[in-house]
């Protein structure tokens, strides 16, 4: 670095002054941000969703362009206009949504941009030792001749922060890093995460777990609503303090699970030993489950082992191998997504901006998806448009979607108000099965609150819910019963999720305990147990 | 007004503006009188009567290649074969119009009606390959479009040409088939009305039936439409069914209502046109005929310009095509609505 | 039938293949190379029409074939290059701008024509060139391959050694590597300080130059001359052969070979006076056919795209 006055502990690796941020949309992500961090510390960025700390992050490593506001670092201003200027100054951000190549292998990816060569050619064999120089010395190893596709999520994230530092970041971003990993994959990251801090790298990592910034950070810095309301000293501020400054208000995070309903309720899903085997790999391994009416049956797990895949199946968006599904005592089993609907259930979607909304079109035109060839809303061939109009109006006043017109773009709602229009089409067609896959992701305190409202809602009127989710605390306080699943199999079965601990359950999740097969499908399907 | 309806206005507006701007300094790149053989081309078609009418008349068959092409990009789908429709319709169209005998409604009916089933056809195949399996209708479609142009000159030189004429040409379509003019000076002719109607139809098609929201709902996005139970293979089939019968009808119009015997030995070229005016019309049957009045305009002013100056009618192809790229360039004048949009949010932000 | 399936099989025949298939393979390359960057290269039609007019008027006012050569493949550059600026910069959705830059070609290239040489739709005053036929030396003489392989057109050789530079450009050089991550997770490129429309805009660049190269062919190699529509939907059959050949140049080069056979197919029966306009489907219904079966073994159950 050069010879400099010997800077004091205290001075700031990074400052952002004065950030502002408006979408074309209208939205103001980020309004006269001022974030500062130390170096050598473990700084935390927390908010709501929407609160604008990945904007804000954004900013710093040149995806977005500011409109206004300067950022200094190592106490000069800089212009970071690409991801190349921000990792010339030292900053790596490794992102929430993985940025790799699929096709490629981990070699590949982690030197991609700055590949070693002779001549025009790509030298392979220099690359892979070089992954695996940079694998020993920071401790998280890779195989560098496997391509991403193959390679579990908490190894892709690993060549995610390699390929940060291959590139000399000391500064390094972590965007709800732990989002998919496991508890113990999690732990292993604070290790290693720890381990940087002593090699004397900074780290900002963004979250909204607020016992994980608790645990791993030094200082925590919480915005809301494009603003930031405040700097703290991790251990001078309790999670309850920070909770109420990233709300605005006393937030009671204790959803509340439906009244367990008397007897065994009439059976609305069945499924039954499904398989599916895709691109070779064998996704679903005879997952059985049922699900009563007024119930809400949990699916614990982390993301990749078979959720999507069961979820697709039974709403017959994918046919399986063998196996059978059961909606309301009718057989869905490799029906059309059109006709298990007309059974009665509905689904909301992972991805809602994928499946769940056309976000070119009208909030009316999305209300009306799931009906729009029946009364009131068309006598099979005509619309009425009235009809339809006033159904938007209603739903839009029920559901508290905020909005000035019935005619606006859906895409232009936040995303939990895109949520709030998902989930009022979809739940107020009286539904006898509800398949809610993520609800929460992506979406703040107050519109999740809502959802949570709904769901349980939903139960006394007799529909039976199948509820997935990565969140563990937030499955687990929802459900009346829970399975876990791990590589396309149901591993373990909970009657009384009372009691449960995260521990526990996190050790199913990983693979590490696993219920006999046979056990866990009688005592789910309340047949006697051998 | 909608901010987004005068935006979207704005820059077609400025597009055009464009084009024409563009259109002419080719034009004085090639001709000695530029300023003369443009004036040409923008006042032609007001000229006299006769190039009025013919400047409403190409109008027609502009409008029904452009509803075709509406409602199959409605759906997202990429099919390009209205040339080809329109053109074996009108082969169709001749046909039944040189070998049918029937009384003169009746006669007209049918005639059309070979059209429109000729048009399906060759909209049904391109339609079932994406829909079985998934072939780009793209490349299908324009596949279709030379296997179309070769059948009909195969039908129309082997099977229904007139050996007694001196051209290429097809048999006398008979009387009894023909859609009627309405003056001596002009061609235009009752087809009008089957226009007319046609655009009410997709419009109501499109925007207040079940089967028309599916489509929409296909192209806006596929995902969501399958989730949402829209069997969308279903809807792609039949859009591009409805599409093709839309261009054949076209061409069978056109035959009826203004040659009354098949002379072309290429394609008439409504086709690509027609995509032109999807776009332009932003895929709003109510919007095609704006559209296809504008792009007749064109055309018959190219070929004022043509005869009375030293410029080629293919000049119009190059006002087209910027055309086409400006007006689907998202980003086009994006940079000046941000700053206006920032512009509204500071004002909102000191104001509370 | 006899004389027909023997002249099918002869040598002479092969080598026809050969050099029909040329400009096809040509155009596929570029597919490739722009698909696997990411962007669907749907002007390779008007490319190669433009190719095919500016090597035409560039030799003839040159007197060289090679300065014809040139233009057409800087032709073929520049319209990649406009295509990448509108579709990268202006984010106009990239197959409406091909199918705007097919447009403006298949009648720009008429009016070009008239206007610097007064032809109307052929360029039958201009003496323009032809690209030099070549004998390998002594693959000549060898038996049955030397009369298809040992005398072809430079240009048809130029193909298949482009087969292989393409190849190994996009496999075993770095810049082929950023290439593919491109078009794989552009965010992912994005994000290691890669810019995506630098990568892209050199794809069609690249692509453009290829396309230029068939165009070429068709005016200076195939026959001499420019006329109105020449290329006849070969830059969308070899859209075709692209998806046909996986996005590999390899598969490329083989499915272009197929469609190779179908036109030199067409055009030897066309000599036979079966009806001409029926024959002349046969590429055109090959490669419908050719598609439906591709793409229907490619179909996984509800996961088709919206091309």
């Amino acid at each position: 670095m050069g010879a400099q006055t010997q800077a004091r502990a205290t001075d700031p690796i990074l400052l952002m002054k004065g950030i502002t941020k408006v979408y074309p949309n209208g939205l103001v992500a980020n309004s006269n941000v001022t974030f500062e961090v130390r170096k050598g510390e473990i700084h935390a960025l927390v908010g709501e969703n929407g609160a604008g700390k990945t904007t804000l992050m954004k900013v710093l490593f040149g995806l977005e362009k500011p409109d206004e506001g300067s950022i200094f670092i190592r106490g000069e201003e800089v212009k970071i206009s690409s991801p190349n200027d921000a990792i010339r100054y030292g900053v790596g951000m490794v992102h929430q949504h993985f940025m790799l190549a699929p096709s490629l292998t981990v070699a590949e990816n982690i030197v991609l941009g700055a590949e070693p060569r002779r001549g025009i050619w790509f030298d392979r064999r220099r690359a892979e030792q070089m992954c695996r120089e940079l694998g020993e010395k920071y401790g998280l190893q890779v195989d560098p001749a496997a391509r991403i596709s193959d390679v579990p999520v908490g190894i892709r994230q690993r060549v995610e922060i390699l390929k940060a530092l291959m590139r000399g970041s000391d500064i390094l971003v972590l965007d709800e890093p732990t989002a998919v990993l496991t508890p113990q994959e999690t732990e292993e990251l604070f290790e290693a995460l720890k381990s940087l801090k002593e090699m004397g790298h900074t780290i900002i990592f963004i979250s909204h777990k607020l016992r994980e910034v608790k645990e791993l950070s030094d200082r925590v810095t919480v915005l809301r609503s494009g603003r930031v309301i405040g700097t703290r000293n991790t251990d001078q501020v309790t999670v309850e303090e920070t909770s109420r400054m990233m709300v605005g208000r006393d937030v009671v995070l204790r959803p509340m699970r439906p009244k367990a309903p008397a007897g065994p309720g009439e059976v609305k899903l069945l499924v039954n030993k499904l398989n599916l085997v895709r691109d070779g790999t064998h996704v679903l391994k005879d997952v059985s489950l049922q699900v009563r009416a007024g119930e809400i049956l949990g699916v614990a797990g982390v993301e990749g082992n078979g959720q999507v895949e069961l979820v697709e199946v039974i709403t017959g968006l994918s046919p399986c191998d063998s196996g059978e599904v059961w909606v309301c005592r009718q057989d869905a089993t490799g029906k059309s997504p059109g006709e298990i609907r007309d059974m009665g259930l509905s689904h909301i979607p992972q991805d809602r901006m994928i499946f769940g909304v056309a976000s070119n079109a009208s909030i009316s035109e999305n209300l009306i998806s799931n009906r729009y060839n029946k009364a009131p809303v068309s006598n099979g061939f005509s619309l009425n448009l009235k009809a339809i109009s006033r159904l938007s109006q209603e739903l839009i006043g029920k559901f508290d979607i905020k909005t000035s017109s019935a005619q606006q773009a859906v895409g232009t709602l936040s995303g939990g108000n895109i949520q709030k229009v998902v989930i009022a089409r979809e739940f107020s067609t009286g539904p006898q099965v509800i398949i809610a896959n993520q609800p929460t992701r992506g979406i703040d305190i107050g519109a999740t609150e809502s959802v949570h409202k709904y769901l349980v809602e939903a139960t006394e009127s007799g529909t039976a819910v199948l509820l997935i989710c990565a969140d563990l605390n937030e499955v687990m306080s929802l459900s009346n019963r829970l399975i876990v699943m791990y590589e396309g199999q149901v591993v373990a079965y909970f009657d009384e999720v009372e009691g449960l601990t995260e521990e526990e359950i996190g050790l199913y999740m990983l693979g590490l305990k696993r219920q006999e097969p046979d056990q866990v499908t009688a005592s789910m399907m309340g047949r006697p147990v051998e | 007004m909608s901010r987004n309806t005068w935006f979207e206005l704005l820059r077609t507006g400025v597009a055009i503006a464009a084009a024409l701007t563009i259109g002419f300094v080719v034009t004085s790149l090639v001709s000695e009188s530029p300023v003369e053989a443009f004036g040409y081309f923008l006042k032609g078609p007001f000229t006299s009567i006769r190039r009025f009418g013919s400047f409403l008349e190409a109008a027609v068959p502009l409008t029904f290649t452009g509803l075709a092409v509406s409602l199959v990009f409605s759906a997202g789908q990429f099919n390009m074969g209205a040339e080809g429709q329109f053109f074996i319709g009108a082969v169709a169209a001749t046909a039944a119009g040189v070998f049918l005998d029937l009384p003169p409604v009746i006669h007209t009916i049918v005639c059309l009606a070979a059209g429109m089933i000729a048009g399906a056809i060759g909209g049904f195949i391109p339609g079932v390959l994406k829909a079985r399996w998934n072939a780009s209708e793209l490349v299908a479609s324009l596949m279709l479009n030379y296997v179309f142009l070769k059948l009909g000159m195969y039908l129309i030189t082997y099977h229904l040409r007139d050996p007694s004429a001196g051209a290429l040409v097809s048999l006398p379509l008979k009387e009894s088939s023909w859609l009627p003019q309405f003056t001596r000076t002009t061609k235009l002719h009752a087809g009008i009305f089957v226009m007319f109607l046609v655009v009410f139809l997709c419009y109501y098609f499109l925007y207040r039936t079940s089967r028309g929201y599916e489509a929409r709902m296909t192209g806006q996005n596929l995902s969501f439409a399958r989730y949402s139970g829209i069997p969308v293979l279903k809807v792609i089939l039949l859009i591009q069914v409805l599409g093709g019968a839309v261009a054949g009808l076209g061409g069978a119009v056109e035959m009826l209502g203004i040659y009354r015997r098949f002379q072309w030995q290429a394609s008439p070229g409504y086709g690509f046109d027609g995509v032109i005016i999807a776009i332009l019309a932003r895929n709003n049957p109510l919007l095609v005929p704006l559209a296809a009045v504008f792009l007749a305009y064109l055309r018959v002013g190219a070929d004022v310009m043509a005869m009375y100056a030293d410029v080629s009618a293919e000049m119009v192809s190059i006002i087209q095509a910027v055309i086409i790229l400006l007006v689907t360039a998202e980003a086009f004048l994006a940079g000046y609505r941000h700053r206006l949009t920032l512009k509204e949010v500071k004002q909102r932000a000191s104001a509370s | 039938m006899h004389p027909l399936l023997k002249a099918v099989f002869s040598a002479s025949f092969a080598a026809s293949i050969l050099r029909v298939t040329t400009p096809i393979l040509f155009a596929s390359l570029g597919a490739v190379v722009a698909d696997l960057s990411g962007v669907v290269n749907i002007a390779l039609e008007g490319m190669m029409l433009i190719s095919a007019l500016m090597g035409v008027i560039a030799s003839a006012f040159t007197g060289s074939a090679w300065v014809g050569f040139l233009a057409g493949v800087a032709s073929g550059i520049l319209v990649g290059l406009v295509l990448g600026y509108f579709h990268l910069k202006l984010r106009t959705n990239v197959i409406l701008a091909g199918i705007a830059l097919n447009l403006l070609a298949a009648q720009g290239t008429v009016f070009v024509l008239y206007a610097v040489a007064h032809d109307k739709g052929v360029s039958s005053s201009l003496p323009s060139k032809v690209m030099p036929e070549v004998q390998l030396p002594i693959i000549k003489d060898i038996p049955v391959l030397g009369a298809i392989i040992g005398k072809q057109n430079i240009l048809t050789y130029l193909s298949l050694i482009a087969v292989v530079v393409v190849y190994l450009f996009l496999y075993k050089t770095s810049f082929g590597l950023r290439l593919r991550a491109v078009g794989e997770n552009p965010d992912a490129a994005d994000s290691v300080g890669i810019s995506v429309h630098k990568v892209r805009f050199i794809a069609l660049a690249i692509s453009g130059a290829l396309a230029g190269m068939g165009g070429v062919h068709l005016s200076m190699g195939y026959v001499s001359w420019f006329s109105r529509n020449m290329t006849s939907g070969r830059g969308y059959i070899a859209l075709a052969a692209k998806a046909l050949g996986r996005n590999h140049p390899i598969g490329a080069f083989l499915a272009s070979l197929l469609f190779g056979v179908t036109d030199a197919l067409s055009n030897y029966m066309q000599s036979l006076r079966v009806p001409g306009e029926f024959v002349q489907m046969i590429p055109y219904v090959v490669t419908l056919v050719v598609l439906a079966v591709y793409s229907g073994r490619q179909l996984k159950w509800g996961r088709f795209s919206n091309e």
